[in-house]
């Protein structure tokens, strides 16, 4: 897990063979509650750093989710409609959101690793 | 005063309480000299008889439809309400009961709206309705904005034949968004020019089922022609039991239906308030403005019904949401509810089928008179003459005969000179065949 | 001993099945005549297939909504205590004058001279609202609060255009406003700029007076405040947003609270919408039909929409619908909630110059009571007096394990609709209390007495009780997260729940 990055907004980034997966981390899922839907973006979508890539609603509140870098969507978690207590169960694995080919790797250097999200969750209280 | 209980020894005793020593001193956060300014030229209190023999008076100054025959349409239709309307919809418990924010003790309201959302979409033939907006012409309006957040495209094209007031408040709505509403001319007959405007950037099309001179027309191909550019159909209907004899916008290939549910179990009360509906694909229900009702289990496993997709909403997304609003037209709901679950089946398609056959009646005898045509070829419960002559002087004249009889083209449309001497008639199942005799042999007398 | 019933019913409660369940084809609860012979005109567009529709009679028609309306709390049964929503008692006299022939039943397009009664009728509910808010002009057309927001906005955005101020594009909004503002600035194309509240709840002066600047085009504040408090510094706060070149858009939905007591006009306000369901008591009908009167300054009062009723010389009335002048355009079908005017018109009247004072006095006197009968158990989140509504903190019950939605859920056990919950959101656990002046001193008593006992048992360590609540309603606490994962919102024939979502 050690290659796994985080922004402040809470969604992490992995990076594997030049592809990014994109998701919520544990903390954000438990702060939202019962995930009921997530609005993902469609494969060939652009995005730029900090566009609002997707929507993750629970029960009583909904929230939007930033991509980390710019890039292509190149996949989406299609497993997320019918069944959106993935991001509950399993938020760093089976409930993530959707992959894209970044524009330029380099701009993942600025996020969190493990670490240094757990030291900023701590700063959150 | 009758509607307040505390008594002045109730009033100084809390006041003692709060320990202050005049109501005054809770309002002590008003700005000096604001606080009791001077409201002028109003009345003081009055009693019940007094209140009621104001609103007589009021009352008898205006011609009403149940002593005058009533021709009028072009949205607001005058229908027969059964009395068990009006009385359920007076129990305590529906009228002095607010949104459905604890389910548990309001299970009543919202099975009620599950219920009407099931008879919106059965009567529209689409898969998922709303729990209701406050009319048809904002219904329409939110249904545009609704198709420019789905297909992300800037541009809608409203028909010509669109109600006028359905055009304006949808151009007050998208007037400050990103995108812009085109309008057709509203040429009488003849959907050509739509279907040419639809390119990649429209988002939707608006037409409306009957029109705005009640033309009725089969949208399949119009439904494809969107389809093939991405766009989407939206489609209006202002008279609601039009659906009991009509096919449905859905089994047309409407992708979005709004229509204005007045017509059933709901007084036309000068323009409001009314009831919009508002139906769409299943695909689209988290886009969809307004509140859901939908089913679920409480904690002993019963089937019951709460409030539900909230997140879309402006209470959760503030400047996110779907829409702004916040009520719905809850009572009126009921009503249509009501009124439709008196109907059912067998009573819906026999109500429509009399409309139908009193406006064919009325439309073939009032044609018959010299020098009057008949503009609609296809048509539910209301068509278009040409009088032959402006249209305003021969209402007003039929007025003062006792006989409400149509809306004359030009309210509508007051810019267009090719409207003066057109006059919508709409003829419900209220209107009796006397009716339509004494309309007639008026209508010869004034334009004679 | 047996447990429960055979039929599950609990005596006067029983469960109602669906209209859609109790079909009999054919059958129908109307008796309508043989249409007269005529020919076909639909055009061959005739339906080919049924509605869908169930049959029933008029008497089971007439059970089925008495049982489903025994499920559900209202006004009349009870204190119904919403903060913010104004549940406060609906006179019958409103809604049997709104019934009378030639009101109720007026087509809105009849010609001029035959509906004098009723544009005098929306003339003088005019009058009455401009004179008690002290205002220059009057939209009555938008439908509910949230629609008179709009308008009151786009009001606002067309004056800036008469004046060639385009670049005004940020609207001020407090964070403790209702969600209606921000998204209504945001359907009128605004960008929303939060101001944050202070220690005592009231707008941070140092912060909006940082954030006026020459792309401001108006301030959104709802006075009194969401919090039930009165802004102090309202005068100042106007004269700041004016001097900045920005408008004054006033939430009017506690209006109740000051009402024939002080005049929004007064305060420098530029618009401001009146809910006619809660100042004036039409009824809330379990959400809606509302009604959203937008009042104006001199300033706005030309850019209101139409139509609106205006005197003519010979002592007429007219509806003028089109003028062709740069105003905020139509807001929906027709002339507004004409029903909803003459039930407001009906309590303004009866209420009378001084009965309105007396409401806000006895309003606000109430919602001070319960706040001095219930502050050393449950801290308001704001010292000094409210206004119509008081706010409380859930500190209260702070270690005992109970939250707020656990004390609304077990007041429905001990017959009190709640009062509103965690809103508004700068306050945590927030519980919104508006009692409104149509209550006894000895319901209140009753509502407090209840409230110190649950907080008591919560001390106590019964938080099972709470999180078991409530027992004794027709449903217990239901699913929102099935409902929501799974949306079925619509009956369909034969399809049981479990697999009725895809």
């Amino acid at each position: 897990m050690s290659d796994r990055k985080y922004t402040r907004d809470h969604e992490w980034v992995l990076l594997s063979g030049g592809e990014a997966t994109v998701g919520i981390s544990d903390y954000a899922q438990d702060q939202l509650g019962d995930v009921v839907y997530v609005e993902l973006p469609d494969p060939g979508r652009q995005l730029k750093k900090g566009d609002e890539a997707a929507v993750v609603e629970s029960v009583k509140a909904a929230s939007e989710v930033y991509a980390p870098a710019s890039g292509e969507v190149t996949a989406r978690n299609d497993a997320l409609d019918g069944n959106p207590a993935l991001v509950n169960e399993s938020p760093e694995m089976d409930g993530w959101f959707y992959r894209m080919k970044l524009a330029d790797p380099a701009e993942l250097d600025d996020l969190m690793d493990e670490d240094a999200y757990e030291r900023f969750l701590e700063t959150l209280g | 005063m009758r509607y307040l209980p505390l008594t002045p020894d109730d009033r100084a005793g809390m006041l003692s309480t709060i320990g202050v020593g005049s109501v005054d001193d809770l309002f002590r956060d008003v700005p000096a000299g604001l606080l009791n300014a001077n409201v002028a030229d109003l009345p003081d209190h009055q009693g019940e008889m007094a209140v009621e023999r104001h609103f007589r008076r009021l009352a008898a100054r205006n011609l009403s439809p149940a002593t005058a025959p009533c021709f009028l349409g072009s949205g607001a239709y005058h229908h027969h309400i059964p009395a068990t309307v009006d009385h359920l919809v007076q129990r305590s418990e529906f009228l002095t009961s607010y949104t459905p924010y604890q389910p548990e003790i309001s299970q009543g309201t919202l099975q009620y709206l599950f219920e009407f959302q099931t008879q919106v979409a059965l009567l529209t033939g689409m898969e998922v309705a709303n729990a209701s907006m406050y009319d048809g012409a904002t219904a329409t309006a939110e249904a545009v904005l609704m198709a420019h957040r789905i297909t992300r495209r800037p541009k809608s094209i409203l028909s010509g034949r669109l109600h006028p007031h359905y055009r304006e408040t949808t151009e007050t709505l998208v007037r400050y968004t990103p995108y812009r509403a085109e309008v057709r001319n509203p040429v009488v007959g003849g959907r050509g020019d739509l279907l040419a405007a639809i390119d990649d950037q429209t988002a939707c099309v608006v037409v409306q089922n009957p029109d705005v001179f009640g033309e009725l027309s089969d949208l399949s191909g119009l439904a494809e022609a969107c389809h093939a550019k991405g766009a989407l159909l939206i489609v209006a209907v202002p008279e609601v039991v039009s659906l009991g004899a009509v096919t449905p916008p859905g089994a047309m290939g409407a992708d979005i239906v709004t229509a204005e549910g007045q017509s059933l179990g709901v007084p036309m009360s000068f323009g409001g308030p009314h009831v919009g509906l508002f139906a769409c694909r299943q695909k689209f229900v988290r886009q969809m403005p307004g509140r859901l009702a939908g089913e679920t289990l409480d904690k002993d496993g019963r089937r019951g019904y709460v409030l539900t997709l909230n997140a879309r909403e402006q209470h959760i997304r503030r400047e996110k949401a779907t829409s702004n609003i916040c009520t719905n037209s809850g009572l009126c709901a009921l009503a249509f509810t009501i009124h439709l679950a008196l109907l059912g089946e067998a009573g819906f398609t026999r109500l429509a089928d009399l409309n139908h056959r009193t406006a064919s009646l009325a439309a073939g005898k009032l044609a018959a008179i010299p020098g009057v045509s008949l503009v609609t070829e296809a048509f539910f419960n209301e068509f278009t003459l040409d009088l032959g002559k402006p249209a305003v002087p021969v209402v007003d004249a039929l007025a003062e005969r006792g006989i409400l009889g149509g809306v004359p083209a030009s309210r509508l449309f007051p810019t267009d000179p090719a409207m003066a001497n057109l006059l919508v008639v709409a003829a419900t199942e209220t209107v009796s065949v006397d009716d339509i005799d004494a309309f007639t042999a008026a209508l010869r007398e004034v334009l004679a | 001993m047996t447990e429960g019933t055979i039929s599950g019913a609990r005596g006067l409660d029983r469960d109602e099945p669906l209209l859609f369940d109790q079909d009999a084809p054919g059958r129908s609860g109307v008796d309508l005549p043989d249409g007269p012979a005529a020919p076909d005109r639909l055009g061959g567009l005739r339906r080919s297939g049924p509605v869908g529709l169930p049959g029933l009679s008029e008497p089971q028609v007439v059970r089925h909504f008495v049982r489903l309306s025994r499920m559900n709390y209202a006004i009349d049964y009870g204190l119904y205590p919403l903060g913010s929503c104004t549940m406060k008692h609906n006179p019958r006299l409103n809604e049997r004058v709104a019934r009378f022939p030639g009101l109720g039943d007026l087509h809105p397009l009849q010609p001029e001279s035959t509906v004098q009664g009723a544009l005098e009728l929306m003339h003088q509910l005019a009058h009455w609202l401009m004179q008690l808010t002290g205002t220059a002009g009057v939209a009555l057309t938008p439908g509910a609060g949230a629609h008179g927001e709009l308008c009151g906005l786009m009001a606002i955005r067309a004056a800036h255009e008469a004046k060639g101020e385009t670049a005004r594009t940020r609207v001020l909004v407090p964070e403790s406003a209702h969600g209606t503002n921000p998204a209504t600035a945001a359907v009128c194309g605004y960008d929303v700029d939060p101001i944050p509240a202070t220690a005592d709840g009231r707008v941070d002066m140092a912060a909006f007076e940082a954030k006026l600047g020459p792309d401001v085009a108006a301030l959104m504040l709802t006075n009194p405040n969401t919090c039930g408090l009165f802004e102090r510094d309202i005068v100042r706060i106007a004269e700041l947003v004016h001097a900045a070149g920005g408008y004054f858009y006033c939430d009017g939905a506690n209006f109740n609270a000051i009402v024939g007591k002080v005049r929004p006009g007064d305060l420098g306000i530029d618009a401001m919408h009146i809910n006619l369901h809660k100042t004036f008591s039409t009824p809330h009908g379990g959400g809606g039909p509302g009604s959203g009167p937008v009042v104006f300054s001199a300033a706005l009062a030309p850019f209101a929409p139409l139509p609106a009723v205006v005197a003519t010389a010979d002592g007429g009335l007219k509806l003028v619908e089109h003028d062709g002048a740069a105003r905020v355009g139509r807001m929906k079908g027709f002339h507004g909630q004409f029903g909803m005017f003459v039930r407001a018109l009906a309590y303004m009247l009866s209420h009378g110059r001084d009965g309105l004072r007396q409401v806000a006095e006895d309003a606000v006197l109430n919602a001070n009571y319960v706040l001095a009968r219930l502050k050393d158990v449950l801290p308001p989140a704001y010292d000094g007096p409210c206004m119509h509504e008081v706010l409380l903190t859930d500190e209260g019950l702070e270690g005992t394990g109970v939250e707020t939605m656990d004390l609304a859920k077990a007041l429905i056990d001990d017959g009190f609709h709640p009062m509103t919950v965690y809103f508004p959101l700068i306050v945590h656990g927030a519980m919104l209390i508006e009692p409104t002046e149509t209550e006894t001193r000895a319901a209140l008593d009753e509502f407090v007495d209840v409230m110190r006992g649950l907080v008591a048992r919560a001390k106590a360590g019964e938080v099972d009780y709470f999180r078991e609540a409530p027992r004794l309603t027709p449903r217990r606490r239901l699913d929102e997260t099935l409902a929501a994962r799974k949306p079925v919102l619509r009956w369909t024939p034969d399809t049981p729940l479990a697999d009725a979502a895809e």
